[in-house]
């Protein structure tokens, strides 16, 4: 599988940080942003396959990010990450083209997986225009 | 409390309704009782009245007959041939041939000597002059002379009537005696009914006639002294503890008095008789009324207590699920919460890990001792995890799947789940299904974590050797489908009862339960729009209802 590239956005710098190690320890292109304005100067920057964005963030929240990224990138593929598990902001999500929605705390592994099955999806819809 | 307060309300209604009916009952009777009872007295003393005025007018009538025969006799016959004693005989003769009442006649001169006689006593009185006697003068003075009752020479009671006769420069006096019998004849028959008695009393108050009761002849009654009265005169008098209605009237011819006494018992038995039938209905009105009052009170208070229980119970479940509702956002604001920091810890595990595996840490003595505790670590945080999972899971708002559900396939499968643990347990899980259950809409997958646990707190709680029964039947009233677990557990105690719904409320070893199952079942059951109810007994063991709606 081709290398993908993977911004993780997220307020709680302790978690970003970590998760930005492990997932470079795993040989996975990363950068990280701890709040959604952040995010989107980064992405208007360079190109993000898939971003993992916290649903919960003061000032620009998750959900508003989400739409930004998809009115500049609508091919970039995002997982809404939440601590909260109202089901409401997942499938507002959804609805606004996310790819999948995660809770907190989440395994590396499963994350990865879902990373993954996210760049596939990305690679078809390319593939497809 | 309650049951005070049921038992005042009952007898304030028992007792409103008593009064508000029974005093207008009693004072119907009264007021036909007394109107009835002075209307009566009224005709008894009318009738005594007219009894009494009829005697007098009979006395009265006999006394002017006698005394107009005397009249007539003595200025029809000169006393030449009067003082003869034959002819004076068959005058006699024919005047007793009209009236029995004549005992004798005799002729007196002015001197008082007895100048002829007829009659019985020829012997005593043919020689007897009578110038002292009381009458004698009196009928010299007033012309005619009627005498009170006295036994005389005779022994016996007679009176006399003495009418003085002037002839030219003679004067002399026609006198006869009169048996009394008649007089007694006349007022025996005004003695009425078995205590009635009747009498005539000269104005000495001394007896003219023999009474039934009241005493002798010549002797003075045994009765209210009536001696003086004017006229008539109707009263209710005691005498010698004895009430009696008396009446009395004067005798106009010779100012004797009849007194008529009456027995107001006798007299007034239809009154007494009155007052027993208005005793005896009003006394049954009152019995139907009370069982009337206490028959309707008691259904009044059954009605009561019934709508006081329903609303008792459906503020019961308001409540609960207004606590739901309450807990359920609170539990997701501190699942939120404790969620980040768990990431945090997570992750900072997990790159421990990451490092653990890369480094070369592998060489060193404490290595198994870090890979042990990071594995703790992340042993815990799944732990932890679970718990806030479950705690959103509880306050999530699910639109739940909508699906046409079998309850009794549901609960079958359930049932396979936890077949091999409770036949390890030596518990027996009996189904007792209505075939003819229909189905309803709803989830099945959440309606089977509810059975699922519902049965796994009966399994703990019976431990070993037990029994569970599955009941579902259909309740077509309220238009449910019921399901009832029931087990035969130690039971759930009186003061957690109401707790058991609560999230976070367990009876389980710490790390063994969490206290959401019933919780969360609770607000599933809540949210496909059923009621779930619990009841226990300690020792016995405890029944969980589930309602269905059938939609």
């Amino acid at each position: 599988m081709d290398k993908f590239k993977v911004m993780v956005v997220d307020d709680e710098m302790d978690f970003l940080e970590t998760i930005i190690k492990r997932l470079k320890a795993r040989k996975i292109e990363v950068t990280g942003a701890e709040s959604g304005q952040k995010a989107l100067e980064i992405l208007a920057a360079q190109d993000i396959d898939v971003i993992i964005l916290d649903v919960k963030m003061p000032g620009m929240d998750g959900i508003e990010t989400l739409r930004e990224i998809k009115k500049r990138k609508p091919m970039t593929e995002v997982i809404m990450l939440t601590g909260h598990a109202s089901v409401e902001s997942g499938i507002q999500g959804m609805q606004l083209g996310a790819f999948d929605y995660v809770m907190k705390p989440v395994a590396l592994d499963e994350l990865l997986e879902k990373m993954r099955q996210a760049y596939e999806r990305k690679l078809i819809q390319e593939g497809k225009t | 409390m309650q049951e005070d307060y049921y038992r005042k309300l009952w007898w304030n209604i028992i007792l409103t309704t008593l009064g508000f009916s029974v005093i207008p009952l009693f004072v119907l009777g009264l007021v036909i009782y007394l109107q009835y009872s002075e209307s009566y007295q009224a005709k008894i003393t009318e009738s005594l009245k007219t009894l009494v005025e009829n005697r007098v007018g009979a006395i009265d009538l006999f006394f002017d007959e006698r005394i107009s025969q005397l009249t007539t006799l003595a200025n029809t016959n000169p006393l030449e041939k009067l003082r003869e004693e034959d002819y004076l005989n068959r005058v006699f003769n024919v005047i007793q041939a009209r009236s029995k009442s004549f005992i004798d006649l005799g002729v007196i001169d002015s001197e008082g000597n007895h100048l002829a006689y007829v009659g019985p006593y020829y012997n005593i009185l043919k020689g007897v002059n009578y110038k002292n006697e009381e009458w004698f003068n009196a009928v010299m003075g007033s012309g005619i002379y009627i005498s009170d009752i006295f036994m005389g020479f005779r022994k016996y009671p007679h009176f006399i009537i003495a009418v003085l006769v002037r002839e030219k420069n003679n004067i002399w006096i026609l006198r006869a005696t009169i048996n009394s019998d008649i007089i007694e004849n006349i007022v025996h028959a005004a003695q009425l009914g078995k205590k009635g008695d009747a009498f005539i009393i000269n104005r000495n108050n001394i007896l003219q006639t023999t009474p039934r009761f009241s005493g002798e002849l010549l002797s003075t009654p045994k009765a209210p002294n009536f001696s003086a009265v004017t006229g008539l005169t109707v009263e209710e008098m005691d005498y010698q503890w004895e009430t009696n209605l008396y009446a009395a009237n004067v005798i106009k011819s010779k100012k004797w008095v009849l007194v008529i006494k009456e027995n107001p018992k006798e007299q007034l038995t239809p009154l007494l008789r009155a007052r027993y039938i208005t005793l005896m209905i009003c006394g049954a009105g009152v019995l139907v009324i009370i069982i009337g009052a206490v028959f309707s009170t008691r259904a009044m208070m059954k009605e009561l207590v019934q709508m006081e229980r329903k609303k008792a119970v459906s503020e019961d479940l308001a409540m609960q699920s207004t606590k739901m509702a309450a807990l359920g956002k609170m539990a997701a604001g501190i699942a939120h919460e404790i969620n980040n920091p768990l990431a945090v810890i997570g992750e900072k595990a997990g790159w421990l890990k990451d490092l653990l595996h890369e480094e070369d840490l592998a060489q060193s003595p404490n290595f198994q001792e870090f890979a042990d505790t990071v594995n703790k670590i992340e042993l815990h945080v799944n732990r932890a995890k679970k718990v806030t999972h479950r705690l959103l899971g509880f306050a999530r708002r699910m639109e739940p799947v909508h699906e046409k559900v079998d309850l009794n396939t549901i609960l079958h499968d359930t049932i396979g789940f936890l077949e091999n643990e409770a036949r390890y347990r030596n518990i027996d899980i009996q189904a007792d299904f209505d075939e003819e259950l229909p189905q309803t809409t709803s989830d099945s997958a959440q309606l089977q974590q509810v059975f699922l646990n519902i049965l796994n707190n009966a399994i703990d709680a019976i431990g070993k050797d037990g029994e569970i029964i599955v009941k579902t039947k259909l309740l077509p009233k309220i238009n449910s489908l019921g399901v009832e677990i029931i087990d035969n557990g130690p039971g759930i105690p009186k003061e957690m009862l109401d707790k058991i719904f609560d999230p976070f409320f367990t009876t389980k070893e710490v790390g063994k339960g969490t206290g959401l199952g019933l919780s969360i079942s609770y607000s599933i059951i809540d949210k496909l729009g059923g009621k779930m109810m619990v009841a226990s007994e300690e020792g016995q063991g405890t029944t969980f209802t589930i309602y269905l709606p059938i939609r």
